[in-house]
């Protein structure tokens, strides 16, 4: 059967079960948008900004488990990609992008909207091609989902140029991918997971470091067994958020940077910590050679470069986490450690960490609390990156699976936006928040079109500060309270999102929290709510940079409040 | 912090010894030689990498290079007993009357002369970067016009081979669809 690369691309598309693809056209891509009708059963998403493209494809695929597809001209649409796909390779989501290439006479020769894309994304794709024959297409977009989904997900870049899309070849669809170089099922030793095993049936004050690894392997149900039988409290990172129930006595919340309190001394206490699916970021370790000084470390990882890279491993297990967890289960002993629980119960009733403080001010994080407690079971929270994303992460005690979407490697500004469009495309029949802070906001705002656009019923919450709050928290306290480029001049946040034909709230008192976010859940289409909160609320605990886990410091209590505070 | 021996096996495409000169950059590391050429796998390249640093930030980049989807294979040849050489070729300047002393040396390190004019004589010398070294300090006060050197190339002694594939697999290599276009016969990475 001939068909054009352009038409190739979208048979694979289909045949990979892609229903969305995120994009926007330009010169290069053309083709590839002309054979669209001829494809109903994929929707193609128009964004207003390439970089919301990739960002919309991330979220959606962690919201489905599936691999998220966006595409772009080349040149300027490619580069625009980059801050996407480098969010996604730090987060380890696959992701397959698109992007159309200059025509191939042209590359390298500086012509009209070129980029040496494929050189660009190098560093941060898992795997990227410049197809230069269209006999190799079918293959290389098989491959490239292949690549994208196995193993330790990441981001996939293919670079087609625009006369190949037009070319017509025989389409055959490769039935089987064979890539010798690449083996992604690594067989796990057993001789490690006995190893394992015995150090959690001896150990006594047990610990689980649970990261994205169990949501990406879907490990929940494993990993809950494993907690419940051998007894062991579970510590979720930011991207574990979702990966254990939130309601769970065992689970305890966050660790690390502006994690609870209570977890990094008991990762100081430990004697055993099981990292599962994780990588021992510096966020979550502190100073890495006072990080858990008294425990033997597990750590199971698909990732063979991830093992060791950052601490000092006694049993390493390599391997893909619910396979892991399905042979460790059965060979661990049920216990019980009520010293430790109890030793952790006191440490959580001393340091409670994340009291919002009963004051008549708007506190930014009384109104991520109220979202939480008001829009039932099964919300999908995005956040955006800053203090917002933080309390976010502190008051997550959900148990919807993998329903808390955030920029956690990359940390990138203006996640917030387009990552909800991707994750309400993905759920689209649930309840999507959209965390913002009033910087990150405005970074990608040009989104809430797409958003109106196609009808989606997004709840946007702009914790509105007029700062950028987590830099001034560095600056106030390691900068001797210089405070530099972090006030921000902010337009009329309810006036905008009317002008994108959306509702648009405004609450700058206490008292108007519940009833608008009941309004904004009432409402069937999009919301924003602007909450003009408390501009100088700082975010407890906090970990100084290149401190350890042991100094972090913890939410002040009231006393300890400066005068500013106290006189709320 | 030592010098290390790093042999990789990779697949013969376009891209390749970007992807994997690009780990060692990202971390900083200098790359004090590097040999590339075909390897007893129709399809697979071997190349060699010398670079200074200490064990555990080598082994990290080594396993960042393992995972580079046309990677065969990585293995740190450092701690294995190995055989190690590299070739140089010098241009010297040398009148007929200098040839002779020249050729004195040249028996000595057991090099070759390749190409000869009226005015300078190219010689090979091949073994360790020692010898090389020696060698060029020996010919120095000859004039050096031009060096050139490979950069090491290393192989472990004995029967023990780290760098063999499974042998089922090597036809698969040789037709794979390239990553970035196809491979041809004979193309550089």
């Amino acid at each position: 059967m001939k068909r054009t690369g352009a038409q190739i691309v979208m048979e694979c598309l289909a045949r990979e079960g892609v229903e969305h693809i995120f994009g926007y056209p330009g010169g290069a891509n053309l083709p590839l948008y002309d054979t669209l009708p001829q494809y109903p059963q994929i929707r193609h998403v128009l964004v207003r900004h390439e970089q919301a493209a990739a960002h919309a494809a991330d979220a959606y695929a962690r919201v489905t488990g599936k691999v998220g597809v966006c595409w772009a001209t080349s040149g300027p649409g490619a580069t625009n990609l980059v801050t996407g796909i480098a969010n996604a390779w730090m987060d380890s989501v696959p992701i397959v992008c698109i992007t159309g290439s200059v025509v191939s006479w042209l590359i390298g020769r500086d012509g009209f909207q070129e980029a040496d894309i494929t050189g660009i994304t190098l560093p941060i794709t898992k795997q990227n091609y410049l197809v230069l024959d269209v006999d190799d297409l079918a293959e290389t977009m098989r491959e490239a989902f292949h690549i994208a989904s196995t193993g330790r997900p990441g981001p996939v870049l293919i670079d087609f140029p625009r006369d190949l899309q037009q070319q017509e070849t025989e389409f055959v669809y490769p039935e089987q991918v064979n890539i010798p170089s690449y083996s992604p099922d690594v067989e796990i030793e057993s001789g490690q997971i006995k190893k394992a095993a015995q150090l959690i049936n001896e150990a006594e004050r047990p610990l689980i470091l649970a990261g994205h690894g169990v949501i990406i392997s879907k490990a929940y149900d494993e990993l809950k067994e494993l907690a419940e039988r051998a007894n062991v409290p579970v510590i979720c990172t930011l991207l574990g958020l979702g990966g254990f129930p939130g309601s769970h006595e065992l689970f305890m919340g966050m660790p690390g940077m502006h994690g609870m309190y209570w977890n990094n001394i008991a990762i100081g206490e430990a004697d055993v910590v099981m990292g599962i699916g994780m990588r021992f970021d510096d966020r979550v370790t502190g100073r890495l050679k006072d990080f858990a000084p008294n425990a033997k470390i597990i750590h199971i990882d698909i990732d063979p470069a991830e093992i060791g890279k950052n601490v000092k491993t006694v049993v390493p297990i390599n391997g893909d986490v619910k396979q892991a967890l399905t042979d460790l289960n059965p060979l661990v002993e049920p216990a019980k450690h009520p010293a430790w629980l109890g030793r952790i119960r006191d440490l959580r009733e001393e340091h409670p960490s994340i009291v919002v403080p009963n004051v008549d001010n708007l506190l930014p994080q009384y109104v991520i609390k109220k979202i939480y407690e008001m829009s039932g079971p099964n919300p999908y929270i995005v956040t955006g990156v800053g203090q917002h994303q933080m309390w976010a992460a502190q008051h997550f005690w959900s148990d919807n699976r993998a329903s808390f979407i955030t920029s956690g490697g990359l940390g990138t500004m203006g996640f917030e936006v387009p990552a909800a469009i991707g994750a309400q495309f993905g759920r689209p029949k649930d309840l999507v928040w959209s965390i913002c802070g009033d910087g990150g906001f405005q970074m990608t705002l040009q989104e809430l079109a797409t958003c109106v656009e196609y009808e989606l019923p997004i709840k946007f919450a702009i914790i509105n500060n007029s700062y950028l709050g987590m830099v001034r928290q560095w600056q106030h306290n390691y900068y001797d309270k210089n405070l530099q480029s972090v006030r921000m001049f902010q337009p009329d946040f309810v006036k905008m999102a009317e002008a994108f034909g959306m509702a648009g709230l405004r609450v700058s008192e206490k008292e108007q929290v519940e009833p608008a976010i009941e309004d904004a859940l009432r409402h069937p289409g999009p919301v924003l709510i602007d909450f003009e909160v408390e501009q100088e609320e700082d975010l407890y605990p906090a970990m100084p940079p290149g401190a350890s886990l042991a100094e972090t410091i913890d939410q002040p209590t009231f006393e300890e409040q400066p005068e500013k505070v106290k006189s709320r | 912090m030592s010098t290390h021996t790093i042999v990789a096996l990779v697949e013969n495409r376009p891209g390749v010894l970007n992807k994997i000169a690009s780990k060692w950059r990202q971390r900083g590391f200098n790359i004090e030689s590097l040999a590339v050429g075909h390897s007893e796998v129709p399809g697979l390249s071997r190349m060699t990498f010398t670079v200074d640093g200490t064990l555990n930030d080598v082994e990290q980049v080594s396993k960042q290079m393992d995972k580079v989807i046309e990677v065969v294979k990585v293995v740190d040849l450092t701690e294995h007993n190995m055989v190690h050489r590299e070739l140089a070729m010098v241009k010297l300047s040398a009148t007929p009357k200098q040839r002779g002393p020249i050729l004195e040396i040249v028996d000595i390190f057991r090099a070759k002369i390749v190409d000869v004019s009226a005015e300078s004589v190219i010689v090979e010398v091949t073994g360790t970067e020692e010898k090389v070294d020696a060698f060029l300090e020996m010919v120095g006060p000859y004039g050096v016009a031009e060096l050139v050197r490979t950069g090491r190339i290393a192989m472990t002694r004995g029967p023990n081979a780290p760098m063999t594939i499974d042998k089922s697999k090597i036809e698969e290599h040789k037709f794979r669809a390239a990553g970035e276009g196809k491979a041809k016969i004979g193309t550089l990475i």
